[in-house]
């Protein structure tokens, strides 16, 4: 049985299109701080760029983006390997398990970078 | 197991991607101490001297450096770009000699 109930978007294309678009993101954030990490940062001037409303509004959405980019790709993770086909009830039940601890994961991951965005 | 070498890149861009999921949490604590205060960011300074947390941040980089050339495989490919067998065998290739040439880099920086 297909259901298309835990998935992103409710629709693969959409979700298709997420984890690209998240992806992008993801790959300019990175890049991004792994160039200022780099160029070597100290206390005051790393504060200061995070203090900077584009550098929060960047991190946010990156956060964001990794909210949704892990979503989707471990939706298809757990699809794939924890399903009723392979394993009966069994694969429903450790599905739904797994996919509730991976959201509450998510869910502190972004409650926390928002507290450390905004809260220093 | 024998796998043409198009499945092993896969099959790594999925665990890697699950490693990264888990693998957040040390960079979010990273940053949480790099901004709470200047005793933090010393601290984690300090920290991040340890061999035993380096091999750890450097897990981490080593797991979004190859999840970042594999996935940019993908989206050269939904381009339409080397969707061939040999043009993906290519790309693979490709990612892994990417992906060892920056992880080592990063160690270099990282040690
Ligand atoms: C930083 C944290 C990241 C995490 C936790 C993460 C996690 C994941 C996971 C779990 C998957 C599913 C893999 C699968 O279905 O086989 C995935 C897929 C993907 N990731 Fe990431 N990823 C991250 C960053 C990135 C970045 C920076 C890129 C940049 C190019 C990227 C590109 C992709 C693409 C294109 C896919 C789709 C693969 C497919 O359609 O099968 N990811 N990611």
């Amino acid at each position: 049985m297909v259901t298309a109930v835990t998935n992103l978007g409710r629709s693969g294309l959409y979700d298709w299109l997420m984890q690209r678009v998240t992806a992008v993101i993801l790959l300019a954030y990175f890049l991004y701080v792994g160039c200022v990490l780099l160029g070597g940062v100290d206390y005051p001037a790393w504060k200061e760029l995070h203090a900077q409303t584009w550098m929060r509004v960047f991190s946010l959405l990156a956060l964001l983006s990794l909210g949704a980019h892990a979503w989707v790709g471990l939706w298809a993770i757990f699809t794939d390997y924890l399903t009723e086909r392979l394993m009966g009830t069994t694969g429903n039940v450790l599905r739904l398990a797994a996919q509730a601890v991976c959201a509450l994961i998510m869910f502190t991951y972004i409650v926390w970078g928002i507290q450390i965005l905004w809260g220093y | 197991m024998r796998l043409p070498v198009t499945a092993w890149v896969s099959i790594a861009h999925r665990a890697s991607g699950v490693f990264l999921f888990a693998g957040m949490a040390v960079l979010i604590w990273a940053l949480d101490a790099s901004l709470a205060s200047p005793e933090s960011f010393a601290s984690l300074r300090e920290c991040l001297s340890s061999p035993l947390v380096k091999l750890v941040v450097w897990a981490v980089v080593a797991g979004l450096i190859y999840h970042t050339m594999a996935g940019v495989k993908h989206l050269v490919m939904d381009f339409g770009i080397g969707e061939t067998m040999e043009g993906s065998i290519l790309g693979s290739r490709i990612v892994i000699a990417l992906s060892v040439v920056l992880i080592l880099l990063a160690g270099v920086w990282i040690w």
